[in-house]
């Protein structure tokens, strides 16, 4: 029987920090859509953010694009395709490691360019600097994960920490097997919800707004003017009453 | 045949002066915010010259505009779709802000907080980007006004290094002009095809493109596709901001801000109808010298009982038609055919036209003794100075001396004409007949041109009728200060919860008033702290002291301060001793103006 620290853990905190962030969405996209930006501070200083900069984001997108991979396809969909065990955790291990290391090394170059660039630094907020703490604590524990795992290769987390990812989706939590894997997994879980239940809230909603349709879209834009928009004021009726 | 409606710009470069009044009235009223302190919307350029930013003409480099595949079809310079997403995290194509320059401010402190000595204290520049202070200050919007530095920087023009001419040096002494630029309102706008987002747009009723505030994420490709780099990244915000042709003065009839105070009186304002469907096609010209006359072909005849009814079928209100009659601006381009397109070459059908100057020649010409203002010594001269020819033909048709020649010979015809008749001599038609036209449509051409009235220069029709009442803030429609906010937002330190620049933004107005106010009360300038309390003169409209600027009074003994009165007279001026020890923050001054 799961302790209900565990239960907590694994089986509401995700839901809580996953209602956080798609309300946290909504209520931003409708009261925020002006502050929805990169804050892109390449205009200042744009040498060091040239490396920096794809390294981090090109890293995450691997990153991504590794957890979707490990945590939404079962190992026996894998095996059935003929990839063994062995050379799966291969892959991923040194996949993980690449994009892991690439994204902490674009990471830690950003920070100090942040700090050391005079005109950077002062446009950083106290938000943004709460932020780097939440962003480093989350890609710390999930590259020390991979780095422990790397070393000792003997824990398969498509075991325990897959299913339960996937438990979550059906609403039937499997806590217990969250609840036993090893410390790092679980460090890792925690302080990655933590952090997308504050991406609303800072510059990390950027993300959100990935301009994939720019893709589809044709080159020249057209819109009318807003018949509701014009000007600053309200409408009002085209009469007023009398105070007499 | 589609037709369209475009407000549409001439600017008379015989007549610019170079006197930056536009500018500054530009950026008074729409960039005088934290964030845009290094933004002219509008900027005067000394050719030749680099321009601002620097060498932004210099395509290789920036990548700004179109370009025309192998297979004829139009794709941004800078790359396709796909390519601009590739770049995304790191845009190399990206000035840097010291492409623009560095903005600053001045420690005015000092000169009253510098304890007594032998030496002036000195007001030192201080950044505006870094808040640190700056031993040198080396470049600004228009560093190389009037050719300054010119011997220097002469290899930074683009379009001189373009024209693989001789003489260069006496070029620079003969030859010299200003630009005053604005954003082009392209038909085929390449800042808007660079928009990944989809914020910017070309608004469908009168052709002006904006960005869209709240769509805007700030990805920057658009300064990456404008070639004339009228496209400005926000460094508070995080948007992109742009010249709006003054839209909300273009809506209820007025011109723009820069034409409205132009002391040269060069601006025209007028309508333009187009025929929307064959502009991609004019745009992919294949010859970049055709593209002048491709765009040229675009424009339709208002005159034309044809045009007016496929107007009116399009859905042109019927003022906009009547006003595309009566256009300036259409006469300028099309009827008396002496404005031509800035930079045509980067395939984006710019809306803002240029009368060539003609007065370098004029002025060549009476320097080497001869009659300035003979059209025969005239036409000779246009032929022979083949670099003022050649040089305005890389600016404004893609290299082909021929347009240029024409108009700047209709230039000089109206000028020979018009001195025989204030000479008393007889007129002779022989000169119009020269440049194919009549005595009555060189007059004409005169009268616009020289006389420049003021409704002639301006014929802008109001925004749909049916809006008139909602634009302007009168008692009926309510407050001006009745947005969703609220009033009391805005000013330099308004923010949401997320920091800086989250949260509503306040109108435009209602920024720049609130700054304009904190700048006035305010007790310190140039603030190392951070962008807040700065001091910028150019913002202060002479009502009360600006603050910072004086040091502060000593609170006295008779309890209220005294308003509008010049606080400086009375003398109470502390100096060195103990700043800002008073113990209330209460004056009078400059309050009496805004409240």
């Amino acid at each position: 029987m799961p302790s209900p620290v565990d239960i907590f853990l694994w089986g509401a905190f995700p839901y809580i920090a996953v209602a956080i962030l798609i309300s946290g969405l909504i209520w931003r996209y409708r009261y925020d859509k002006f502050g929805w930006t990169t804050r892109s501070s390449e205009l200042y200083e744009s040498r060091l953010l040239r490396w920096g900069s794809p390294m981090f984001h090109f890293g995450l997108l691997v990153v991504l694009l590794g957890h979707i991979l490990g945590l939404f396809i079962p190992a026996g969909w894998t095996a059935a395709v003929g990839v063994s065990e062995t050379f799966y955790s291969f892959l991923a291990v040194t996949l993980g490691i690449v994009a892991g290391v690439l994204t902490y090394a674009g990471i830690a170059l950003l920070i100090w360019r942040r700090r050391t660039t005079g005109p950077v630094f002062l446009a950083t907020t106290v938000n943004d600097k709460a932020m780097y703490v939440f962003l480093v604590a989350a890609l710390t524990a999930g590259l020390a994960t991979t780095l422990i795992n790397a070393s000792t290769l003997h824990y398969d987390y498509r075991v325990d920490v897959s299913p339960w990812v996937r438990s979550l989706f059906v609403f039937q939590p499997e806590v217990a097997l969250m609840a036993r894997t090893p410390i790092e997994y679980r460090v890792h879980t925690i302080t990655g919800l933590v952090l997308f239940a504050i991406v609303p809230f800072t510059r990390l909603v950027h993300a959100f707004a990935a301009p994939v349709q720019y893709l589809f879209r044709p080159y020249i834009v057209y819109r009318a003017r807003d018949p509701r928009n014009l000007g600053t004021a309200a409408l009002r009726p085209g009469w007023k009453r009398s105070d007499v | 045949m589609r037709v369209m409606a475009q407000i549409c710009m001439v600017m008379n470069l015989d007549k610019c002066i170079g006197c930056h009044t536009c500018s500054v009235t530009c950026k008074q009223t729409w960039t005088s915010r934290p964030g845009v302190e290094y933004v002219w919307f509008n900027n005067v350029e000394t050719r030749p010259g680099q321009g601002y930013p620097r060498r932004y003409e210099d395509q290789e480099r920036w990548r700004g505009g179109w370009k025309l595949t192998s297979r004829g079809r139009l794709v941004p310079r800078a790359g396709g779709r796909a390519r601009r997403l590739a770049s995304i995290f790191a845009n190399p194509l990206l000035p840097n802000i010291r492409d623009y320059y560095e903005p600053w401010t001045y420690d005015y402190n000092a000169l009253f907080d510098t304890p007594a000595g032998d030496d002036f204290p000195v007001a030192a520049p201080r950044s505006l980007i870094s808040g640190e202070r700056m031993n040198t200050i080396t470049w600004s919007a228009n560093w190389d006004d009037n050719l300054g530095g010119m011997p220097e920087h002469e290899s930074d023009d683009v379009v001189l290094q373009r024209i693989q001419d001789k003489v260069r040096m006496e070029l620079e002494q003969t030859f010299m002009f200003y630009l005053p630029r604005i954003c082009e309102h392209c038909i085929n706008p390449s800042c808007v095809a660079s928009c990944p987002s989809g914020a910017l747009y070309k608004r469908v009723e009168d052709g002006i493109v904006l960005v869209d505030q709240d769509r805007c994420r700030g990805w920057r490709m658009c300064v990456t596709g404008c070639p004339y780099k009228k496209m400005y990244f926000n460094h508070r915000t995080g948007k992109a901001e742009k010249c709006t042709f003054c839209f909300p003065r273009i809506e209820v009839g007025q011109p723009t801000v820069c034409s409205e105070t132009c002391v040269g009186r060069l601006r025209y304002i007028g309508v333009l109808l187009y025929d929307a469907d064959r502009a991609p096609e004019a745009a992919a010209t294949p010859r970049e010298q055709d593209l002048y006359p491709a765009q040229l072909g675009l424009f339709l005849n208002p005159h034309d009982p044809e045009v007016r009814r496929a107007a009116e079928q399009a859905g042109i209100p019927h003022d906009w038609v009547q006003a595309a009659r009566r256009s300036p601006v259409y006469d300028l381009i099309a009827t008396y055919g002496v404005a031509l397109p800035l930079h045509p070459e980067y395939r984006t059908l710019p809306m803002v036209w240029y009368v060539p100057p003609l007065s370098p020649v004029v002025e060549a010409i009476t320097a080497s003794g001869h009659d300035g203002e003979d059209y025969r010594n005239l036409f000779g001269a246009i032929d022979t100075l083949r670099i003022p020819v050649s040089y305005l033909a890389e600016l404004f048709t893609a290299g082909d001396p021929a347009p240029v020649e024409l108009a700047l010979r209709r230039l000089a015809a109206m000028r020979s004409h018009r001195r025989r008749i204030n000479l008393g001599e007889p007129v002779d038609p022989e000169i119009a007949a020269s440049v194919g036209f009549d005595v009555d449509k060189l007059d004409r051409m005169f009268r616009l041109l020289s006389l420049a009235k003021y409704e002639e220069r301006y014929v802008i029709p109001t925004a749909a009728a049916g809006d008139v009442r909602r634009l302007e803030e009168t008692e009926l429609s309510g407050c001006s200060l009745d947005y969703e906010g609220g009033p009391g937002m805005g000013g330099t330190e308004s923010s949401g919860p997320f920091g800086e620049a989250s949260g509503r933004p306040a109108p435009l107005s209602v920024e720049t008033f609130h700054g304009l106010r904190e700048r006035q009360t305010s007790e310190s300038a140039a603030e190392t702290a951070g962008h807040r309390g700065r001091i910028n003169l150019l913002n202060w409209d002479g009502r009360g002291l600006p603050e910072g600027l004086f040091p502060k009074r000593r609170e006295d003994g008779d309890g209220h301060g005294d308003g509008h009165g010049d606080g400086r007279r009375d003398g109470h001026v502390d100096r060195g001793e103990e700043p800002g020890a008073g113990p209330g923050e209460v004056s009078g001054r400059g309050e009496g103006g805004e409240s």
